[in-house]
This record gives C-alpha cells, sequence and structure tokens, in this order.
C-alpha cells in the first residue's frame, strides 16, 4: 500500500495559497444539497461545524456529553500560540514553524506545520471577533506570554482558563447555527461504528446514552473530531470520558493508525496521591516561566524530607538542585515538555524525589514572590495556585508545589493526508484526533491552535475539493452497510452484557493503564515492550470472558458505555506497545533507553526512521501491516535537538 | 472515615424515585467527593446492583457537567464544584444526602443526572456574536480597555453547570444567563445585537420554564465560579433599555 500525502509542490511558504486556489469549489448553490457528519464539539468539532453550516452545508454534530460546550478543549489553560509578533521580539510564520518541526523532533511534515503557522494569525482574529475574552494589556491591546520551548512571546491566553474561552467562542458559533438550522445536535450520543458503502465513508452508527437505540446516520463525509487517547493509560489529564472509540472504529474499517506510541507526558502535574485516584490534574506549564525547578541536591536530604523531618523551605540555596537550569542554561525551567518530564523522572529514579512516594519535584515561586510581589503572581497564576490548594490542602505562595509528569496528549492519532482526509475517502480527522502537525512531540499551546486551524481555516476549503467530486446521491440509512454495521453494534453490546463475569470495567482499564504507564510510559526498552505486548494479550482474553457490565442497553448505562471505550483501549495498547517496539531510536516523547546520547538526550535515527508509521488493521487476532510515509524535509536541516 | 449516603435514585424519568441509603468506609480525605462515590459504585457493582449515575468529565471544576444537591446545597458546602469538593469537607461517620438538581426545566434522567439542554437553547436564542468564520478585522484593531475586558472575562467563566438554578428556590436561570447577556454587552463585538440578544434570550429563558428573579441571591452565593449578582442588574437594564425601543413589539 501507497500512501499519497497528497502535499503541494512549490515553494513551502506558497504551497497553502497555490493549494487552495488549485482545489476544487462548490457552488454555494449546491452546498445545502450536501450532509457533513462531524462528530466532536471540542476545538476542532465545533468550529469545523460552525464553518461549514456558515458555508451552508448541513451538519449533523455529535457528542457524548450533555453539551456541546464541555467537551474536553475545556480544560485546556496555559494558551494558544499564533506568530502575530505583537510583541515585536522576532515572531515570524517561519520561526512559529521552524520551533514547531524542531519541537516535535524532526516528525511531522513540514508543508502542515507551515500551513498551521500561516493560519494561526488567523484564529486570533476571528476569536476576538467572536468575543473571547484574551488577556489585554493597559492600552486595550492584546497581551502574550512565552510558553514552553519557545524563546519568543507568541502565546495568547485567557488566565488559566484558555480552552475554556476558546470553545465556548466556537460553541457559540455552533449555537447560532443550531438556531439557523444549519446544525443538527446530537449530545449524549456515542459513535460506535463509521459506515463504508463503495469504499467511501458514507455515515455513522451511534448509540443514545439516554435511551441506548442503536442509530444510523448517513451523509456525504464524515468529520472525525474526537480528541486523543491519553486515557489508555487510566491515569492522565484527560476528562473522564476521553476516548479513542471513533478513531478506532474507523481503524478497524480500514483507515490507517499514525506513529500511536507518541505521547507527550506533561511535566507540571499533581503527583498521584493514592489508589483512589480517578484523573491527574495538570498545573500549566505556564507556571515554568516563573516557578523554578528543583529537587535537594541529595539523597539523604530527600529522604528526610519525604518522611517529613524538614521542610522544603528548611533547605539551603546551596542544597537545591536546580537541574534544569544545570544542564540546560540557555533553555532552563522552559525546556520542552519531553526533556523536562524526562528529568524529573531521572532525579526520582536516582532517589531524589520528594513527596511522600518519592515521586514528585518542587516547582517554587519562592523567587517570583520576592522579585514581583504576591500580588503580581497572584494576578497571573491565582487560579492554578487555587486550584492545588484545593486539591492538595497546601498554600503555594508559602512553600513549594510539588509536580510530576502525567499523560497528556497523543500526537499520534489517524493518518491524514494534506486535506486531512483518511485513507478512507470522505473520512476526515481533526485536532487531537489525527497525527498531523506535532510530529514526535506537540510545544505547549499548539494543539488550540491544530484544533482550531483544522476547523475554521482548513476543512472548509479541504472538504470542497472532495463533495465537488462526488455526487448529491444520498444513501438510505436502509442500504445493507448500514443495517450490517447496527448489527455488528447491537451484537457486540449483547456481548458485552452477556457475559457477566466478575470483575468490573475499571478493574480492566487500571491494570491496562499500569502496563502502558510502566512499559509503554516515559522510557521504553524493547525488553519491557515485549512484555507489554504479552501482559496486553492476556488481559484482553480475560476482558472478554470475565468483565462484568450491568444493566441492560435500553437506558441510560455507564458502566456499559465504559466497557465499549476500554475494549477499545486494550486494542490500541498493543498496537501502540507495537508501534514502540518497532521505532528503535528515540525522538520527541518516544525515548527508548537503548537509542541515547552519552548525556542521556534522545538519539535519533534520521537514516532509518524518517517517516510516518501508519498501521493497517488486518483483521481480529492479526499483526497489524505497517506503512510508511517517507518524511522529507527540503527547509530544515536535521539537526540534534539542543536547549543547552 | 466511614460514611452513610442517602442517594436519589431514579431508574428513569418516567420513575418515581426514592432516597436508599448506602455505606462506605476507609475513605481518605484526599479523596474527591467524585471519587469517593467511585468507591461505592465499585462496591455496587461487585454486588449486582446497578451504579448510581451521575454526570461528571473533567474532574478539574471546569467542563460544568458535574452537578448534585450534597446536604442540601449545590455542589456540597464549599463554593466549588462537585468534583473539586474533597472529603476532607466531611467528617467521620457523618450521614451525606445526595440528590439531583430541582428544576421543572432540568429533568431527572436517572438517578443524578438531569437535563439540561434548556441551557444550551437559551444561548443558541442570541448567546453569541453574529461573525462567520473569515473576514474579520485584524485582532488588534478592536481595542478593550482592560478594565471591561477584565470585567467581561469575569461574566464569561460562567460553566454552565445549572447550580444557580438549583440554588433558587424558584428555579430561575437569571445568574446563566444574565452572565452572557453581561460578556457581550460589555463589549465592542457585542454592541450590534445588544438588544434583540437580551430580548430573545430572555424569551427563551421564560419559556423553558425558569421560575422569576425575586433577588435573594442564593444563585451567586452558591455559584462555583462566583459570577456576581450585577450581571443580573445589567441584564434587566438591557431588558428595559431593549423593550423600551424594541422594533419587535
Ligand atoms: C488539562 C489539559 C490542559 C491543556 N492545555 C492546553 C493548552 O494550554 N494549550 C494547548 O494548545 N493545548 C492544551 N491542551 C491540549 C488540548 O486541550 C487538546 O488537545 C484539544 O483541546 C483537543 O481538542 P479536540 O477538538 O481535538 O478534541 P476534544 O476537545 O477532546 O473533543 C472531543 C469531542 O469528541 C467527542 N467524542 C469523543 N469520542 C466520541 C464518540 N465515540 N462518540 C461521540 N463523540 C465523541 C466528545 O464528546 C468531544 O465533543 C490541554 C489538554 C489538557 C488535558
Ligand atoms: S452562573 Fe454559576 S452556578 Fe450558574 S451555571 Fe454559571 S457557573 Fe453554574
Ligand atoms: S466534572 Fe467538570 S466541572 Fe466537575
Amino acid at each position: 500500500m501507497i500512501l499519497d500525502s497528497k502535499l503541494p509542490d512549490g515553494p513551502l511558504a506558497e504551497k497553502w495559497t497555490k493549494h487552495k486556489f488549485n482545489i476544487k469549489l462548490v457552488n454555494p448553490a449546491n452546498k445545502r444539497k450536501y450532509e457533513v457528519i462531524v462528530v466532536g464539539t471540542g476545538l476542532a468539532g465545533a468550529s469545523a461545524a460552525a464553518s461549514l453550516a456558515e458555508l451552508g452545508y448541513n451538519v449533523k454534530a455529535f457528542c457524548f456529553q450533555d453539551s456541546p460546550r464541555r467537551a474536553h478543549s475545556i480544560a485546556a489553560q496555559g494558551g494558544i500560540n499564533a506568530a502575530k509578533n505583537y510583541q515585536n521580539d522576532g515572531d515570524s510564520v517561519y520561526r512559529l514553524f521552524y520551533d514547531t518541526i524542531k519541537g516535535g523532533d524532526y516528525r511531522a511534515r513540514e508543508a502542515n506545520v507551515f500551513r498551521l503557522a500561516e493560519v494561526s494569525v488567523n484564529i486570533i482574529d476571528q476569536c476576538v471577533a467572536q468575543g473571547v475574552p484574551f488577556a489585554r494589556e493597559y492600552g486595550g491591546l492584546l497581551a502574550n506570554r512565552s510558553f514552553g520551548g519557545a524563546q519568543v512571546s507568541r502565546t495568547f491566553y485567557a488566565r488559566g482558563q484558555t480552552g475554556q474561552q476558546l470553545l465556548l467562542g466556537a460553541y457559540s458559533a455552533l449555537s447560532r447555527q443550531v438556531a439557523n438550522g444549519k446544525v443538527k445536535l446530537y449530545p449524549r450520543t456515542e459513535l460506535m461504528d463509521v459506515v463504508t458503502v463503495d469504499g467511501k465513508a458514507r455515515g455513522i452508527i451511534t448509540r443514545n446514552l439516554i435511551t441506548g437505540a442503536i442509530e444510523s446516520h448517513s451523509a456525504h463525509a464524515v468529520l472525525l473530531c474526537t480528541g486523543g487517547y491519553g486515557n489508555v493509560f487510566f491515569l492522565s489529564t484527560n476528562a473522564m470520558g476521553s476516548n479513542v472509540t471513533a478513531a478506532w472504529r474507523a481503524h478497524k474499517k480500514g483507515a490507517l493508525m499514525a506513529n500511536p506510541c507518541y505521547t507527550q507526558i506533561h511535566p507540571t502535574c499533581i503527583p498521584v496521591s493514592g489508589d483512589h485516584q480517578s484523573k491527574l490534574t495538570l498545573m500549566s506549564e505556564s507556571l515554568r516561566n516563573d516557578g523554578r525547578v528543583w529537587v535537594p541536591a541529595t539523597i539523604e536530604m530527600a529522604e528526610k524530607l519525604r518522611k517529613g523531618q524538614i521542610k522544603a523551605n528548611d533547605i539551603k540555596e546551596e542544597d537545591r538542585d536546580y537541574y534544569l537550569e544545570r544542564k540546560y542554561p540557555s533553555f532552563g525551567n522552559l525546556v520542552p515538555r519531553d526533556v523536562a518530564s524526562r528529568n524529573a523522572k531521572y532525579v526520582c529514579d536516582e532517589g531524589r524525589g520528594v513527596n511522600e512516594t518519592g515521586e514528585a519535584v518542587f516547582l517554587d515561586f519562592r523567587d517570583a514572590i520576592q522579585r514581583d510581589g504576591e500580588d503580581l503572581i497572584r494576578a497571573k497564576y491565582g487560579n492554578l495556585f487555587d486550584m492545588y490548594q484545593q486539591i492538595t490542602g497546601e498554600n503555594p505562595y508559602q512553600g513549594p508545589m510539588m509536580i510530576y509528569p502525567a499523560v497528556h496528549y497523543t500526537m499520534g492519532g489517524l493518518w491524514v493526508d494534506y486535506n486531512l482526509m483518511t485513507n478512507i475517502p470522505g473520512l476526515y480527522a481533526l485536532g487531537e484526533a489525527n497525527f498531523s502537525d506535532h510530529g514526535a512531540n506537540r510545544l505547549g499551546a499548539s494543539a488550540l491552535m491544530q484544533g482550531l486551524a483544522d476547523g475554521y481555516f482548513v476543512i472548509p476549503y479541504t472538504i470542497g475539493d472532495y463533495l465537488a467530486q462526488s455526487g448529491y446521491d444520498k444513501i438510505s440509512e436502509d442500504h445493507p452497510e448500514f443495517k450490517k454495521s447496527e448489527k455488528e453494534v447491537k451484537d457486540r453490546v449483547q456481548k458485552l452484557l452477556s457475559i457477566k463475569g466478575e470483575k468490573t470495567v475499571d478493574h480492566f482499564h487500571k491494570r491496562l493503564g499500569k502496563i502502558m504507564w510502566d512499559y509503554c510510559g516515559m522510557a521504553r526498552s524493547a525488553e519491557g515492550l515485549t512484555k507489554a505486548k504479552g501482559m496486553i494479550k492476556e488481559l484482553k482474553k480475560e476482558f472478554w470472558s470475565n468483565v462484568k457490565v450491568l444493566g441492560d442497553n435500553e437506558e441510560l448505562n455507564q458502566s456499559l458505555e465504559k466497557a465499549h471505550r476500554v475494549a477499545d483501549f486494550i486494542e490500541l495498547g498493543e498496537l501502540m506497545v507495537d508501534d514502540a517496539l518497532h521505532r528503535e531510536e528515540s525522538c520527541g516523547g518516544h525515548f527508548r533507553e537503548e537509542y541515547q546520547t552519552p548525556e542521556g538526550e534522545a538519539l535519533r535515527d534520521d537514516e532509518n526512521f524518517a517517516y510516518v508509521a501508519a498501521w493497517k488493521y488486518q483483521g481480529e487476532g492479526q499483526e497489524e501491516e505497517l506503512v510508511k510515509e517517507p518524511l522529507v524535509f527540503e527547509n530544515v536541516k536535521l539537526t540534534q535537538r539542543s536547549y543547552k | 472515615m466511614n460514611l452513610t449516603l442517602k442517594i436519589w435514585r431514579q431508574k428513569n424519568h418516567s420513575d418515581k424515585g426514592g432516597f436508599k441509603e448506602y455505606k462506605v468506609s476507609d475513605i481518605s480525605k484526599d479523596m474527591s467527593f467524585l471519587e469517593m462515590l467511585d468507591v461505592l459504585n465499585e462496591q455496587l457493582s461487585d454486588s449486582g446492583e446497578d451504579p448510581v449515575h451521575f454526570d461528571h468529565d473533567c474532574r478539574e471544576g471546569i467542563c460544568g457537567m458535574c452537578s448534585l444537591h450534597i446536604n442540601g446545597k449545590p455542589h456540597g458546602p464549599k463554593q466549588t464544584t462537585t468534583c473539586q469538593l474533597h472529603m476532607r469537607s466531611f467528617s467521620d461517620g457523618e450521614t451525606i444526602t445526595i440528590e439531583p438538581w430541582r428544576a421543572t426545566a432540568f429533568p431527572v434522567v436517572k438517578d443524578l443526572v438531569v437535563d439540561r439542554s434548556s441551557f444550551d437553547r437559551i444561548i443558541q436564542a442570541g448567546g453569541y456574536v453574529s461573525v462567520n468564520t473569515g473576514g474579520v478585522p485584524d485582532a488588534n484593531e478592536i481595542p478593550i480597555p482592560k478594565r471591561i475586558a477584565d470585567e467581561a472575562f469575569d461574566a464569561a467563566t460562567c460553566i454552565g453547570c445549572g447550580a444557580c438554578v438549583a440554588a433558587c428556590k424558584n428555579a430561575s436561570a437569571m445568574l446563566f444567563t444574565s452572565a452572557k447577556i453581561s460578556q457581550l454587552a460589555m463589549l465592542p463585538q457585542g454592541q450590534v445585537e445588544r438588544k434583540e440578544r437580551a430580548e430573545r434570550m430572555i424569551a427563551q429563558m421564560d419559556s423553558e420554564g425558569f421560575g422569576a428573579c425575586t433577588n435573594t441571591g442564593a444563585c451567586s452565593a452558591e455559584c462555583p465560579k462566583g459570577i456576581s449578582l450585577t450581571n443580573i442588574a445589567r441584564m434587566n437594564r438591557e431588558y428595559f433599555s431593549a423593550v423600551v425601543s424594541s422594533d419587535n413589539v
């Protein structure tokens, strides 16, 4: 199988403009003849649904929450990047492009990333026009800050609630189209399958979460904007309902899954406190602008701290190891996420971790408070400090916070071409659900940018190219392919309900999470991954013979919802392990212990691994086929990432 | 700690429903309230009883999905969301009563889960600026004094949870509706549609069956985001000036 990424030719800076000119348009009067399904109402889905409806397409929008406004994007804190150069500090589209390619450890497509940087400026204009209340300076103009891994201030923010404000903006645009009758909303509805007819995506099967009804929806194109799969680790910063089901069902219908092993472990999260924990809470990494990361210089001192014999504030300056500042003098506490996370793991592995568990490091605002005053720090981070205090019961104005890395984002996802179309014609993937722009590591404040770029400014053009070349004919929901898929979904529901085993769904989810975290987390090795693969296979067998799902299908049944999701996570877990095992190099968030520089940094192998690894489903129990899309770099020179 | 939970169980919308008592033990003070319910649900599942259904998603206090009337207060004793409420706010041996939001416009779906789609319809009635994607001015061409931007931001932080309605003896949705009307009324982007917005959103609110406002302020006192009562005053001003000069009379 050969993957055609449909990258336009010509100079980098002209590709998107040229492509927009070359692709086909749908005549305004004809747009209303097309139906488009948008699954997901996060930044990617809400922006796409609203924009397509404004153009005249008939849109059906689906989400599993009770309202589209609650999509997981709402939780994003820190900000959104855009190459506006409002600060006159040397930013440009090219610099944002370059930082993103480099930050992704040279495992993303140049053309995609350049387009992302190019449209980033339009996003801010759009959001402001909608009434999104970004932070402002006293003169009334927009404020910016610098964010993990960037040396310019290009991040726009709305206190620590940027995702909320951006999503409410997109949700308002979506609501307007609902009122106009161009979007029909299906909340509390979960995608169960993607339906293809003659090789093209022509609809979906859903389950109404209140009544249990399994229903068919036919359309001319289907957009999956269903977010990331970080919850495969059970504990992550994702919302409880975030899942891989939509992407996975598409995968099983033939859509390739690209780079599934690229996961981002975020360095600044509140450490795990006990077995009861259901999720992890992120502390925005904007905190690293003013907070200094450290651990005690010696193991003895760390032990005393853990036993509560001394307090952090008792430790003298010379006994503190500000290890990021020491190892990376030019980036200091602002090194990219993967570097910061890995270094936290190293110092904890050495025995210098803090907290009762020994799995935490300090993030200290003492110096910033001394320099700027508590009021200024409160103005910048007040809600984050409150949240920290709420959860841990400790006051971060008085002593340092404790943080530890946690699973946060998945760079991998459905393979898409330059038009955001998967290898199944008519099936698109947007936002975190696709693999496209972040390579092996995503820079802070770039996911919000990508979700909105995809939804507001890419798909409205590229979908026209496809629709213009396909007819208006509608496919009946009674078509045999729909009926067949409906039956498969119903059978699966019955199967889950009839196992009546002994262990709850959460039991399996927690076990899967532990396997993934231990062997496919911050550091991976051939030995560990091989072991994990065996364990996951076992777990899958056990799940399908011993899971206990109570209740019926014909009601609100949260155990059944979870069971569907966890069953898919187990299969995804196995593929992630395969992908991690096959990639015999370290890059970005994928760190193989066997491949590191003498200083312990990720060691890429550009000669053999500068490609996108896209996996093709081969049927139940079969090994998946690896399809490679070579990455060609015409503009940037591949170098060892250095933040020294 | 050990606790007794008195929880509202209701199979579906048409079921009458009633309280049931459960015991949970070994609850850690560091658990969140919802993690305590997770423990109960694992326990119930193990014993073959249908788990207690409740809404939740982000568990970070921002999505607005969690609800619960705890000991007579929406989101419990602290001014925060239920997912951000920790067990250290309760004491060993306590009996905790847990009910769904009670309001005509929020019908119960099952157990503690209610239908809040009426809020979405209020926003659909006008909670937006009518701009299409593309063709908008450069962001810095719309300067906004910081004070106004900050005030609009305060109103914009509403998470749509519905606690204000649950707290109000009239089940009024004034705080929720006024937060959006205020945000857009303060910003230059919202000026063009200012009048129709207030009229349409308020008409929708009324038609959903929310009650009237009698200015007791329970809504704002229980709002996890501290949305201020001044928003209601501003909405009333908006509404009266809209009605007085309306073209739709
Ligand atoms: C705590 C946190 C903080 C973050 N902070 C930042 C930040 O500061 N800056 C930044 O750039 N990025 C940040 N991110 C990342 C960013 O928020 C996400 O990557 C991004 O919002 C994803 O948007 P999305 O539209 O792709 O998906 P989501 O917002 O996850 O939306 C997914 C949608 O799909 C629906 N859905 C999913 N599965 C199904 C199904 N099977 N059936 C029906 N519907 C389904 C859901 O209902 C939802 O509507 C943060 C992430 C987290 C977890
Ligand atoms: S005003 Fe407050 S209580 Fe009411 S919905 Fe908004 S956040 Fe919830
Ligand atoms: S679960 Fe999101 S606010 Fe409580």
